[in-house]
């Protein structure tokens, strides 16, 4: 919401003025009374599947309109330990869009695990959380929790899980996502290198008859190497992103977190 | 015809009165300032362009030519700062010209401020105005509205407030050359840093009576890092439907081909490899 009202005085309304076109539905008179209780934070997250392994990724920069809030506010977080550090936590969130939001999603989610592991003594598999995830965000279909949520994990064989989610609960498990202020900057980059589309192997027919080139798993050191590059790309040209990259590698051993630095600019 | 051609004013505020957006311009988000010192005025800008929250041009010169010296830094949308100096410094050249003597500050800020009050804000060009004449060493700042000021030291823009912090605290009279140059470039780099409308690199004009020095990256604190891999594609990675070769030799056929030599100067552009 704050990107459509910038603090910037020279961005206040219009660069150009239509204020002589008719007004439509304003009768004389009327006041229309508003409620903003949103405000977009920018930033932008990205998480990876692998074959025994998930990468969750986010940068730490928290805005409003011009303004850089902070450089170091995490948008990744371990859900579902035993304990306020989670060190025995089996699954990562990731959240963005209205800041708030996100951490009131995430107390909530993390919550409802440790009530879960309490009462089954066991922890949370990532397709529950993820269904559970999903109702949590239905239920506010009218007054939602305005952010794009990622969850991460290893399923039940041990493959790197994410489920990708929209404010109000649709969901899907995918092999990968990027969400928020860079995610149409990201995501045709992770189409092409991850699932290695619009890709064909060379020599391997005419036109149409030409061979996709065929999808595998990357390793650990692979899909690290494309989330950074894929952020580096994003500060070059979003001006929300930046300050810091946050990653956590969730694999059978458990939850290891990177940060790296970002531009500041 | 001269001036601007309204003739899609009626059709365009019929499409937003039913709803269709306004076009969106390239708004130059901006730190610019200007710092009076002895013998002469320092102004410098950062090099982001942006539409919206995307970077629409990542080293931009914000830096105009008026006169030999005289110079504009600029905030607000890209063209109008373009145009509007554009047409001032072709005017005052004229004017120049007519009179035998050289161009006055004074004279390209009521030019300015009176073109610009003449269009009511439409034209949203916010100028850093500053130069040497005869007269002596001027700095003003002119708005979109035509309103002006003239101060020993200035901002504007987006990032104006996180610039005027650093002239607030740091600035004091009878500067010298290097200090004013160092005072204008540390106010750019707070914009830069801190101002999300303001980033890459800090550019730099230096007028005195009797040169004007233009440092086109004075300052680069935010060089994109290397990329950990290789994105280059195999050949053949592509699909191709269906090919047609024109060789070189007969490029003359379809198009007037003119050979430049590549020794030109100016920034070339950024590349991939």
């Amino acid at each position: 919401m704050a990107a459509m009202f910038s603090q910037n005085p020279l961005m206040n309304g219009p660069n150009y003025s239509f204020n002589d076109a008719p007004k439509v539905n304003a009768p004389e008179g009327a006041r229309q009374h508003r409620f903003d209780p949103y405000t977009d934070n920018g930033g932008s997250t990205l998480a990876i599947a692998g074959a025994d392994f998930t990468i969750m990724a986010g940068d730490t920069r928290h805005t409003s309109g011009y303004s850089i809030n902070s450089r170091y506010y995490p948008k990744v977080f371990k859900i579902g330990g035993t304990t306020a550090d989670q060190h025995d936590a089996n699954l990562v969130l990731s959240v963005v869009g209205f800041a708030a939001d996100g951490e009131a999603l995430k107390e909530r989610l993390d919550a409802i695990c440790k009530m879960y592991r309490y009462r089954h003594g066991k922890p949370m598999s990532v397709k529950a959380c993820a269904q559970r995830l999903s109702t949590i965000l239905y239920q506010k279909r009218f007054f939602p929790y305005y952010v794009y949520a990622i969850l991460g994990g290893l399923d039940e064989e041990g493959k790197g899980a994410v489920y990708s989610y929209d404010p109000v609960g649709s969901y899907e498990r995918e092999q990968c996502r990027a969400g928020g202020a860079a995610a149409s900057l990201i995501m045709p980059f992770l189409d092409n290198q991850v699932n290695f589309k619009n890709q064909y192997v060379p020599g391997s027919g005419e036109g149409h008859a030409l061979q996709e080139r065929e999808r595998k798993p990357l390793s650990r050191n692979e899909v690290e190497v494309l989330v950074k590059d894929a952020f580096d790309g994003a500060v070059e040209r979003h001006i929300e992103v930046g300050d810091g990259l946050q990653m956590m590698v969730i694999t059978k051993d458990g939850i290891e977190e990177i940060l790296l630095p970002l531009k500041k600019d | 015809m001269p001036g601007f051609d309204f003739s899609n004013y009626n059709r365009n505020a019929a499409l937003h009165a039913r709803g269709v957006p306004l076009p969106k311009a390239t708004s130059t988000g901006t730190t610019i300032v200007g710092c009076i010192f002895d013998g002469g005025v320092v102004i410098a800008a950062d090099t982001r362009a942006t539409s919206g929250p995307i970077v629409a041009d990542k080293n931009c010169e914000k830096l105009h030519y008026i006169a030999p010296q005289i110079w504009c830094a600029g905030a607000g949308t890209a063209a109008d700062t373009e145009f509007t100096t554009a047409l001032i410094s072709s005017q005052l050249e004229l004017h120049s010209l007519s009179t035998g003597r050289k161009p006055r500050v004074v004279t390209c800020m009521t030019l300015l401020k009176q073109h610009l009050f003449r269009y009511q804000g439409h034209i949203g060009a916010y100028l850093v105005v500053a130069g040497v004449d005869p007269t002596g060493t001027h700095l003003f700042t002119v708005h979109a509205h035509g309103s002006t000021d003239k101060l020993p030291y200035v901002t504007m823009g987006s990032g104006s407030l996180a610039a005027m912090s650093v002239f607030e605290t740091q600035w004091k009279t009878h500067l010298t050359r290097d200090d004013a140059v160092k005072l204008c470039s540390e106010a750019i780099q707070a914009g830069i840093f801190n101002d999300l409308g303001s980033g890459s690199n800090v550019d730099v004009a230096v007028i005195t009576a009797d040169k004007t020095t233009l440092m086109r990256g004075y300052v680069k604190p935010n060089e994109r890092s290397a990329k950990l891999k290789s994105y280059a594609f195999e050949k053949g990675t592509t699909a191709v439907l269906n090919e047609k070769i024109i060789r070189k030799q007969d490029l003359g056929n379809y198009v007037s081909v003119h050979e430049l030599s590549t020794t030109e100067e100016g920034d070339k552009m950024e590349v991939d490899t």
